[in-house]
């Protein structure tokens, strides 16, 4: 058994396919539980039960509603753009997965002499690729608003735009201390070469911060991971800046024409950007699968996934509870607040602590 | 790092879009299928549609696509330094400095021009339009 484990994953290509598998299930299965822990916890926010009905304490409950859906007659206006119309709720999909694939859930295995990986790609560029792919999603919301030949939509499809493009703008300000940082935690600050792999971000995080406290990024970047999550909440369009689907306004945005499975997409991609997105920020600014107990016989293996989904699931609580809490911003506000503020301050943030970074590393310039 | 460490993002991308493509297929398949001309009709909460939607929208979101394109092509040079930063040392921090000073000037100038307000009605008080008449000036 194990030698057979051990010829499939030193096969580039199979252990390739089944890591895609597992993300690809492990995704799946996160988008329903997440769907019903949001909707439990923001009804017990507002004194409510939730769904509570379909399987024990109605976890579920977003099974039943796919399943609904998917028998529901998805009804094609008459004036969409069919081509793209199609096409959108697939451009959504696809981002969103492979977004996740950088994210390494737990430490490395060992079966027999080969190291097992669990990270779908360890790519030296992670970080770039999901500021990429981040923008990239943001096609599938603006073709879905306009390809609906209705003015709903296009108005959801282009706030989403302006929107998704203010904030990611941000972010990546806000991300590039973090990579200084990890340059300048290499080989003691002299001569290393930085390094954008999440996988190499994770184990740098290893160390302590001071006694007890662990070497987490988000003790030294606090601004930065501040700036990263509002920014994160605005990239996934939730409240309180989802002016993109603000019902009061303009109905159901970009996804308004959708109905059936294709909006069933959309809908998953969404909540898997959430997850992607505060998996990332517990890989940046959370030390990832680290914890305690990594040692232990027989369930070692198993003990940093339960602290990656632990740390992740707490970010994702902060999510639902700032729904729960804020209201919706107006779109003026919103712009003014990406712009005029988060903008202006990443770009202070990251002087002020390339400075000192460049202080404590290199000394004084003129020495 | 060779190529075939993209593999499986290639894997990725065929499986999430063979699943979406597959399941919409699937829900075409067994869900009832009965159209009807009001059904068809653009969603307008409940009333006949009276009008084409819009196809034109403010410049300003044109604005702040170009803006944005500034700033995230200044992001991706930023990324580049910042993976060499202790090998740089303070000439890299002192050339990425000028040049985000470059970026830094061109958000004060795009703010005093107003083109980050989105209230119009807020800048046209601020900075009120006085045109005086060409003939005065003449006279």
């Amino acid at each position: 058994m194990t030698h057979f484990l051990e010829t499939v994953f030193q096969s580039v290509f199979w252990s390739a396919v089944i890591k895609v598998v597992f993300v690809f299930a492990l995704l799946l299965l996160t988008a329903l539980i997440l769907v019903w822990f949001e909707r439990r916890v923001v009804a017990f926010m507002q004194n409510r039960v939730g769904p509570n009905r379909a399987g024990p304490f109605g976890i579920l409950q977003t099974l039943a509603d796919g399943l609904k859906l998917l028998f529901k007659e998805g009804i094609r206006p008459r004036k969409v753009e069919v081509g793209l119309y199609l096409a959108a709720p697939i451009m959504a999909m696809i981002p969103a997965f492979l977004i996740f694939l950088m994210v390494p859930i737990g430490a490395p295995i060992h079966i027999g002499e080969t190291t097992v990986t669990l990270q779908g790609a360890d790519l030296n560029i992670a970080l770039l690729f999901v500021l990429a792919m981040s923008s990239i999603a943001v096609y599938a919301i603006v073709l879905a608003g306009w390809a609906s030949g209705s003015k709903y939509p296009l108005l959801g499809g282009i706030r989403a735009t302006a929107q998704m493009i203010s904030y990611e703008a941000a972010m990546g300000l806000a991300l590039v201390p973090v990579v200084v940082f990890a340059s300048s935690q290499i080989a003691g600050g002299s001569l290393g070469v930085g390094t954008m792999s999440f996988s190499r971000i994770v184990a740098l995080q290893a160390g302590s911060f001071r006694g007890p406290v662990p070497g987490w990024f988000v003790f030294s970047l606090l601004p930065s991971f501040v700036i990263f999550f509002t920014a994160a909440i605005a990239e996934t369009n939730r409240a309180p800046f989802d002016l993109v689907e603000a019902e009061s306004e303009i109905v159901g945005g970009y996804h308004t024409e959708y109905s059936g499975f294709r909006f069933a997409i959309f809908f998953l991609a969404e909540y898997i950007n959430m997850f992607n997105l505060s998996a990332i920020a517990v890989t940046l600014f959370f030390g990832g699968w680290l914890g305690p107990g990594a040692d232990l016989p027989y369930v070692g293996w198993l003990v940093p996934i339960f602290w990656f989904l632990l740390k992740t699931y707490a970010l994702l609580f902060l999510f639902v509870w700032i729904r729960a809490t804020l209201p919706r911003l107006r779109y003026d506000q919103l712009m003014t607040l990406g712009w005029k503020w988060l903008i202006p301050l990443s770009l202070a943030w990251l002087v002020v602590f390339v400075l000192l970074q460049g202080v404590r590393v290199f000394g004084m310039p003129w020495s | 790092m060779s190529l075939s460490a993209y593999l499986p993002i290639a894997i990725m991308a065929l499986l999430a879009s063979g699943f979406a493509a597959i399941s919409l297929g699937l829900s075409r398949l067994i869900a009832p299928h009965n159209p009807t001309p009001e059904k068809l009709d653009p969603y307008e909460c409940g009333i006949v549609p009276l009008q084409e939607p819009v196809q034109r929208f403010p410049v300003k979101f044109y604005l702040v696509a170009m803006l944005f394109v500034i700033f995230d092509v200044e992001i991706v040079f930023l990324f580049a330094w910042a993976v060499r930063f202790t090998q740089l040392g303070w000439y890299g921090i002192g050339a990425v400095g000028i040049f985000t000073l470059l970026l830094i000037e061109t958000l004060v100038y795009v703010w005093k021009r107003g083109a980050l307000d989105w209230n119009v009605a807020r800048r046209s008080r601020r900075r009120p339009a006085v045109v005086e008449p060409l003939t005065e000036k003449a006279a």
